[in-house]
């Protein structure tokens, strides 16, 4: 008799394991971001390794130490790191610096304007470059844990201890505080700039209608939210932290107040990392046994993109097009997959 | 899942002047052959080359879970997180205070955050003490005895410039606070590092193996670091007999309770829940070993504030007694009600 082992995945999900390209990187990972169509998969420390869809891996020196913090408009990635730099790469591999601390602090969150303005903060301070290259700093009350700028005019989100600041860099007195008790670390502005959506240190999100600064309170995780991704159109914000992927619904002018999440694509793992799809309603989930899913919103359909029984999903993000996915767990044990 | 060891984490507290920064450059200048992540609070007083060494901003905030006493430094889980991108370029990590600092925020961070304690943990709070202002300073800074108190390792320094009554007397007061940390006399900080680094002073299994005499209120003898003091050797024995003078700190005192009857665990753990989270502002530290009835294990647990954490740590040896012991260190402990509560928990 033949054997007789059924698949892993028999049991209903489709899997596309065997359409992914893997990638080894060699490098412990801790994020990853599409230049155009390379994947840039950013090191832990110093490098970041620059993969074409055929798999090909360039390594690029970015920093002389960790790198603490990236972010990414699809043309050019730019991070912080502990060497007090700010640096960009672009999709070629040409590395820029931008910016270097006085003092060599660490760089600890970094943001992106669409029309190529900048944001670093070290210690307490937020710095913002124009394109116009003036450089504008704030000091807020406590080290900053995040950085965002909104989706319309030069307007920089700033997560710190006990709330949130709003700045307009270009105008004098213009800082706002949003109060809220806790840290803050995260924060993302929805895409129709409706609303501020902050993480916090403890397991939750803490988010305010800009029209009114109304508090909205996200919490139920059993685990701290470090990932978070708005879905096509900005309907919903999906994110990392509990066991199912938990998505809250912002389709409507009071955003989630009142309402309960969406929680899919339950495993016996703990989501580590979100990214939802540029155009359609699907998103990929990583999980902290190694797993990826692909998920549709509209049912919680999956798709298993890559099996369990690794470290922890660090990475993941789509192309612009949403035709490539990229993932790596934290050992750098990658994969593209071309849709 | 990677089940990588911990990185052990060293919180080196003192009051101004007492001689934390020699400590620290003698750390890292030893030749030990490993390599240190120090995150200090005053950049440029280390005179080592390091580019592992991190200033930090103290931010203590408070989390959002009702309790008033559950602080945490934010700047020290962001460092962390930082840091633990460079695994593998350090061997462990000591943490500086200010010398107005509270320990309280550091040791919690440990306990409280899910990130930092998956990465590392708190191997033990080491206190460097002043021997000439110490006195001094117990009787005017609030700060200075919060650091002895919370301390697993005293580092009594300068002590050559203070006569024998005079240290002996410090010492008295040190061990009316407290009685349980391990304490070195030194002159310039010259301790031997193991004496200071990798005391495992929070981990479950090893605090009792490697202080058996800790829980001993009236044991005040620590005959096995005798080798570090150069001098004294002779009375150190004595100074520590029972004719040395007992201070009792008006405000900070250590409680000690123990029984050989077995406890009930039905009682017992409702009564230590209720305890710290009635208290728990008074209770800096609290340890203990307790042998519950119709156990076969002894159960550990120590505690900062209102957080704790226990866990049954091995099976008794056979012809050790099975006695249970506790210790609290604070201010103001409600001494009448502590002793009656524990009284109850145990099985009539």
């Amino acid at each position: 008799m033949k054997e007789f082992t059924p698949a892993p995945e028999s049991a209903s999900i489709v899997s596309v394991t065997d359409r992914v390209k893997p990638v080894a990187l060699g490098m412990a990972v801790t994020s990853v971001h599409f230049l155009r169509d390379r994947a840039a998969f950013v090191g832990g420390e110093e490098n970041v390794a620059l993969v074409d869809a055929t798999g090909e891996i360039s390594i690029v020196a970015v920093h002389s130490g960790g790198i603490l913090s990236t972010a990414s408009d699809g043309k050019r990635l730019v991070m912080g790191g502990d060497d007090g730099k700010v640096v960009s790469l672009d999709a070629k591999g040409e590395v820029t610096l931008l910016a270097t601390d006085p003092k060599r602090r660490w760089i600890d969150a970094v943001a992106l304007h669409p029309d190529g303005a900048f944001a670093w903060s070290a210690g307490k301070t937020a710095t913002v470059k124009s394109g116009k290259n003036e450089e504008k700093s704030l000091d807020v009350p406590s080290t900053v844990g995040g950085l965002a700028f909104a989706p319309k005019g030069l307007r920089l989100a700033i997560a710190h201890y006990n709330g949130a600041t709003l700045w307009f860099p270009n105008m004098e007195g213009s800082a706002e505080f949003l109060p809220w008790a806790g840290s803050h670390l995260g924060v993302v502005f929805s895409p129709d700039n409706k609303f501020l959506v902050t993480s916090m240190h403890e397991a939750a999100l803490h988010g305010w209608r800009l029209a009114d600064n109304r508090h909205m309170r996200m919490t139920g995780y059993p685990g701290r939210v470090r990932s978070m991704s708005w879905s096509a159109g900005g309907k919903g914000l999906a994110t990392s932290g509990a066991d199912t992927v938990i998505i809250w619904p912002f389709a409507s002018k009071d955003g989630p107040m009142g309402k309960e999440p969406a929680m899919l694509a339950p495993l016996q793992a703990r989501v580590s990392v979100v990214a939802c799809h540029p155009k359609n309603d699907i998103l990929a989930a990583g999980y902290s046994d190694g797993t990826v899913l692909m998920v549709r919103l509209e049912d919680g359909a999956e798709i298993l993109v890559r099996r369990n029984g690794t470290p922890p999903v660090a990475a993941l993000a789509w192309n612009a097009k949403g035709t490539l996915l990229a993932f790596a767990d934290e050992s750098g044990d990658a994969g593209l997959l071309e849709l | 899942m990677s089940d990588a060891p911990k990185i052990p984490v060293t919180v080196l507290t003192g009051y101004l002047g007492a001689g934390k920064t020699t400590l620290l450059n003698r750390i890292l200048s030893e030749n030990h052959g490993k390599k240190y992540a120090v995150i200090v609070n005053e950049f440029g007083e280390i005179g080592i080359d390091n580019d592992l060494i991190i200033g930090a901003d103290e931010e203590v905030f408070e989390m959002n879970n009702g309790c008033i006493c559950c602080t945490v430094r934010g700047d020290l889980v962001r460092i962390m997180d930082g840091l633990m991108k460079r695994k593998g370029k350090f061997d462990a990590i000591i943490v500086e205070t200010t010398g107005l600092a509270d320990p309280a925020p550091v040791a919690q961070t440990f306990f409280v955050d899910e990130d930092v304690q998956k990465n590392a943990r708190l191997d033990a709070v080491v206190t460097v003490a002043d021997a000439k202002w110490l006195s001094d300073r117990l009787k005017d800074a609030p700060e200075a005895k919060n650091q002895i108190a919370f301390a697993d390792v005293i580092v009594l320094n300068k002590t050559d410039l203070v006569t024998k009554p005079e240290l002996a007397e410090v010492e008295a007061r040190i061990r009316g606070i407290n009685p349980y940390a391990k304490l070195h006399r030194t002159e310039r900080c010259s301790v031997a590092l193991a004496d200071v680094l990798d005391r495992g002073a929070f981990d479950l299994d090893r605090i009792l193996d490697i202080e058996p005499d800790f829980l001993e209120a009236d044991d005040h003898d620590h005959d096995h670091d005798h080798h570090h003091h150069g001098h004294d050797h002779d009375h150190h024995h004595h100074d520590h007999g029972h004719g040395l003078k007992h201070y009792h700190d008006e405000d900070m005192q250590s409680l000690s309770l123990r029984t050989d009857k077995p406890l009930d665990p039905n009682v017992f753990m409702p009564w230590l829940q209720n305890l710290v989270q009635v208290e728990g502002g008074k209770i800096l530290r609290s340890k203990g070993i307790l042998a519950f009835q119709d156990d076969d294990d002894r159960y550990v647990f120590q505690g900062v504030h209102m957080m704790l954490e226990g866990n049954h740590q091995r099976k008794w040896k056979e012809g050790e007694p099975r006695e249970s012991r506790l210790v609290f260190i604070g201010r103001e402990l409600p001494e009448k009600a502590i002793r009656e509560g524990f009284e109850s928990c145990i099985v009539s």
